[in-house]
């Protein structure tokens, strides 16, 4: 079905006769792939292609497998989306003609990845058998495979993979608590630089825009683990540590997230892990600033493009609510209620809407973000993750 | 303003959710473990971040221990505590599914 949307606009478009008419058919017209993005349909294991200008579905793509906690990366000229699926599946998607490209399965349980900065390299997390594979961007055929065996010898599911500039990544290992950098330079032989006893359970990472700042989520104590890679000798930092000392930690129904976080000018706004609090990290002393009371166990910390608002969703049962952040002020300014399970949030590139997936209803909206209201709404299928192209030039996840 | 009618909305989620007589339908259940369980154990429950809830992968525990482990989740691990969310009937049926190969 999918090259009959472009087709169809074709024949439209043709007020030209016989051949050319033809020639019309064989060529969709020309466009650009910078207003157009991806909605993960969980359950079914597709995604809708989407334009976000006119704020629609342009069709939907299938035969992706399972796409529970599926995420997307795009290439750098924005054509192709490469998804990391929950049953190990990268599938590698064109935009333009809506179809798949390629599609491989690489392993048996996997988290999500990363693009390098060249565009040539995608690499994927693993939770079975662990640690982390990557692939040709091109061919995605296998170029390297990293086990992740921690110190203490045991195989390690990994987490809070992104890019770093000159063709690396950083992720975490969770079952053995390091940080490890994959450095793969010119060639297709990774060198790994691995920082060990960084906490116990890191359950997500990810990386400043500037590429200075990685940090990893703990789940087994509260705090975070930071590395300054702008360092001569980068090393592993605490950071934020000890935020439910002395108090109840509520039970956490549902991970925090730290893709997409709430990077500010000074300032990340991040999810406390069993408190219903964003915590402000000041990125200059490496301190905490303040702890800002919000409704639930925060799962998404995500800030407006222009880093003027950060925008919150929660985990179960207080997963129907959206907070926003007012950032000069560090309070929430504005509680809404889009409806039942709002898995995710994706700000168009320049910040002056938002789509936010209500998982539960079977719909994505469409919001106008200064005026917060609802501009349009997507008909999707139980919607999870939403990923627009303009990701391909940005740095981390 | 919003706020209230938030939280109002969130009460009334929660109590669609559990019914008057604390049990939760079976069909809201269902939906809890693909969806929320699911969340770290994955969609089809082979393991994620969390372990397979899968039968096989279960064959070693008695439905009572695993509705225990489903009430009071398991110290040192991510595994939440879902007593208060959840009733001991609930878990039971949670647990004695799992161990047959959990309803769509």
């Amino acid at each position: 079905m999918n090259r009959r949307g472009f087709l169809g606009a074709g024949l439209a478009a043709g007020v030209l006769g016989g051949a050319a008419a033809r020639a019309d058919e064989r060529t969709p017209p020309l466009r650009g792939t910078g207003s157009l993005g991806l909605i993960v349909e969980r359950a079914t294991g597709s995604v809708l292609v989407i334009e976000t200008m006119q704020r629609i579905s342009l069709g939907r793509i299938d035969g992706l497998g399972d796409l529970s906690h599926a995420s997307v990366v795009f290439s750098p000229c924005e054509r192709y989306a490469y998804v990391f699926g929950r049953d190990g599946g990268l599938t590698k998607l064109d935009l333009l003609e809506m179809r798949i490209e390629r599609r491989v399965v690489q392993g048996g349980n996997s988290i999500g990845g990363a693009i390098s900065d060249d565009g040539r390299l995608v690499a994927v997390s693993n939770y079975e058998p662990g640690g982390v594979k990557v692939f040709d961007a091109e061919s995605l055929t296998e170029v390297a495979s990293i086990p992740a065996i921690g110190a203490n010898g045991r195989a390690s599911k990994t987490v809070g993979l992104v890019d770093l500039p000159g063709r690396r990544f950083v992720y975490s290992l969770y079952d053995a608590g390091e940080i490890w950098i994959a450095d793969f330079g010119e060639s297709g032989t990774p060198v790994v630089t691995k920082f060990l006893d960084v906490g116990l359970l890191p359950y997500d990472g990810n990386v400043t825009s500037d590429a200075r700042h990685y940090l990893a989520g703990l789940f087994g104590e509260d705090g975070f683990a930071h590395l300054d890679l702008w360092s001569a000798k980068p090393k592993i930092e605490r950071v934020l540590q000890g935020y439910n000392a002395g108090r109840n930690k509520i039970p956490v129904y549902k991970m925090p997230h730290l893709e997409g976080w709430g990077q500010t000018a000074n300032d990340l706004i991040l999810p406390a892990a069993g408190q219903h609090e964003a915590l402000v990290l000041d990125l200059e002393t490496m301190r905490e600033k303040k702890r800002i009371p919000v409704h639930g166990q925060p799962i998404f910390c995500v800030a407006r493009p222009d880093g003027r608002e950060v925008w919150l969703n929660f985990g179960h049962p207080q997963n129907d609510t959206v907070q926003i952040i007012d950032v000069p002020t560090l309070e929430v300014v504005h509680s809404f209620a889009p409806g039942p399970a709002v898995l995710h949030l994706e700000f168009t590139p320049r910040g002056h809407e938002v789509w936010i997936s209500v998982r539960d209803a079977d719909r994505v909206d469409v919001m106008d973000v200064r005026r917060r209201t609802k501009v349009a709404e997507i008909p999707a299928q139980k919607p999870s993750g939403i990923f627009l192209a303009a990701r391909a030039h940005r740095l981390g996840s | 303003m919003r706020f209230s009618a938030a939280t109002f909305a969130a009460a009334a989620l929660l109590a669609s959710i559990v019914g008057a007589a604390g049990q939760t339908s079976r069909e809201n259940l269902v939906s809890l473990v693909r969806e929320d369980c699911g969340s770290c154990h994955g969609l089809t429950l082979k393991g994620g971040l969390g372990p397979s809830l899968l039968p096989g992968a279960l064959a070693n525990k008695d439905a009572a221990t695993l509705g225990e482990i489903i009430l009071d989740g398991v110290s040192g691990t991510p595994m939440p505590p879902w007593r208060g969310l959840l009733s001991p009937e609930d878990a039971r049926w949670i647990a004695e599914n799992l161990k047959e190969g959990f309803p769509r």
